[in-house]
């Protein structure tokens, strides 16, 4: 069992959840983060003076899945984030020690879906 | 000594106004009329604010902030003079002068049509000019560049908005043929409306905002107290509106519109908020306040021609076509964010006939409702439509893909409308 972790960009969450759910993968979690990469910030500018911001909006999801579904979940993921340009995010694979559905207490396999 | 009297002399050639009190009695409902008006441009502000997404704030304060100033300063520049030509028609009955300014010097302090100033009338009707170009903002919100949306409001309220204005008020054709817009359902409303068309229409929707397939996707107000707070600022404002077109402080007609508006609006609520609960399955507030607005809009052309029971009617009539028009125009594939069209130009349009309907006054006309309604219809769109394809094709008139997206408030201004909060969106 893995944890798909990926970064990506907010208006790209749609298009990333629809090729997920095409790829059987329909569970996930989703939560907005501030992050930089290579993707340099912008400046604004208030009654004189300036701001960097370099602090991105990103979102981050978390999907986790059997080592079956790892590949599909990643080419699914980039799929519908890659734009090309520098800011697509990155996706980072971590093993799951357990999984476990609080309604009925399974682990494991049964519980990852 | 002697250029004293000759001072005198010259004095005594201009006759002296009368301020009496029956004067000042009346010069003051105009004056109280011309800030109620004022008072509906924070309310246009707060309900484009709330209606659209936060990221896209400071372009919508800054859009209603400038088009105040920008009305104001033209209507004193050319629309005034344009719009009132009086005895200075270019062409009679269609073209009045241009840049006639307002400094009408020792003689022009009163008007002879009525009991109030020169600079009474000139604020009065400033304030309408400036509302007739923010009714554009609204529906190209959250995509529209903002010096094309700058050029175009200072051309259309500089000048479309006076010439047209002229036909009727100012005493040009449309008069002649009997045409009555009491306050402006026509005149202010339509003309802002049919530009508004004419803008979404060349603009194109927001990104995201029609699937693939042509179906609509919601694209959420961020604020709605603050539509809700734009909308009933706008009904305070509308107290003045219609309240002081009466053009005196005649007691009958001005209470007899107070409670014609009002009860149109009250109308106009309840009949959009059950055809909304009807069609939504449950009662959508965004269109319970459009409905109001559609109630107001629906009674500025014959507030003080119709009886409070066809006020009921026209504003309940109103208030079911506006929610009925959100939907057909959302149909065509046209993206009005905030219902400008809806709103301010089927209502318009629908108010002004309504005068030839339901009017207490005999000579109110369907024929000559429909001519108006005709006339400024296709002025207002094809001179809007002109105006703003040309700005599309050499400055543009939308902001990029990567600009829409990251907000107008960073693309446009670099700021921020709620720095220090983390606003999230995916569209």
């Amino acid at each position: 069992m893995k944890m798909i972790i990926a970064y990506i960009q907010p208006e790209r969450l749609n298009p990333v959840k629809q090729e997920l759910f095409e790829q059987g993968v329909t569970k996930m979690s989703v939560t907005n983060a501030l992050g930089c990469g290579q993707q340099g910030g912008y400046v604004e500018s208030y009654r004189g003076a300036q701001i960097e911001v370099n602090l991105l909006k990103k979102v981050r999801l978390e999907i986790a899945v059997s080592a079956e579904f790892v590949e599909h979940a990643i080419d699914a993921i980039i799929g519908g984030a890659r734009t090309g340009e520098i800011g697509d995010g990155k996706i980072f694979v971590i093993d799951l020690g357990d999984c476990i559905r609080i309604r009925t207490g399974e682990r494991g396999h049964d519980a990852i879906g | 000594m002697l250029s004293y009297f000759n001072a005198q002399s010259l004095f005594a050639a201009v006759p002296e106004p009368v301020f009496d009190a029956t004067f000042t009695v009346n010069n003051l409902w105009i004056l109280l009329g011309a800030l109620l008006v004022f008072a509906m441009h924070p309310g246009f502000a707060m309900l484009e604010a709330g209606l659209t997404r936060a990221k896209n704030t400071v372009n919508i304060l800054c859009k209603n902030c400038a088009i105040l100033a920008i009305g104001l300063l033209t209507y004193a520049l050319i629309g005034f003079g344009l719009m009132y030509p009086g005895e200075g028609w270019l062409l009679p009955s269609w073209i009045g002068p241009f840049f006639q300014g307002i400094d009408p010097g020792m003689k022009g302090q009163t008007m002879a049509y009525g009991d109030y100033t020169y600079y009474s009338d000139f604020i009065f009707q400033a304030m309408f000019a400036a509302t007739a170009a923010t009714i554009v903002s609204g529906a190209v919100a959250e995509r529209v560049k903002l010096s094309s949306f700058l050029i175009f409001s200072t051309v259309y309220v500089g000048f479309v908005y006076p010439l047209i204005g002229s036909w009727a008020w100012g005493g040009g054709w449309l008069k002649e043929l009997g045409f009555y817009d009491f306050a402006g359902s026509t005149l202010v409303h339509s003309v802002g409306g049919w530009a508004a068309l004419a803008a979404i229409i060349l603009l194109g929707a927001r990104k995201g905002k029609f699937a693939p397939d042509g179906k609509a996707q919601a694209i959420p107000g961020h604020n709605l107290p603050l539509a809700a707070l734009g909308v009933f600022l706008l009904w305070f404002g509308w107290f003045g509106f219609n309240g002081a077109s009466v053009l005196s402080a005649n007691p009958a007609a001005v209470s007899l519109v107070f409670v014609t508006t009002c009860l149109a609006a009250a109308a106009g609520t309840v009949g959009a908020m059950a055809t909304s609960w009807i069609i939504q399955k449950k009662p959508d507030v965004t269109m319970v306040l459009n409905g109001s607005l559609a109630g107001l809009v629906a009674i500025t052309a014959g507030a003080d021609a119709f009886t409070p029971s066809s006020s009921v009617i026209i504003g309940l009539l109103g208030g079911i076509l506006v929610v009925l028009s959100v939907i057909a125009i959302e149909k065509c594939r046209l993206d009005d964010p905030v219902g400008a069209v809806s709103v301010h130009l089927v209502c318009g349009i629908w108010g002004t006939l309504a005068v030839g309907i339901f009017s207490t006054n005999p000579e109110h006309t369907v024929l000559a409702q429909l001519t108006g309604i005709g006339a400024v219809g296709v002025a207002s769109f094809l001179s809007s439509f002109a105006i703003i394809y040309a700005l599309k094709k050499t400055l543009g008139i939308r902001v990029s893909e990567k600009e829409e997206l990251q907000g107008l408030d960073i693309g446009e201004h670099g700021m921020e409308a709620y720095s220090g909060f983390q606003i999230f969106s995916n569209q």
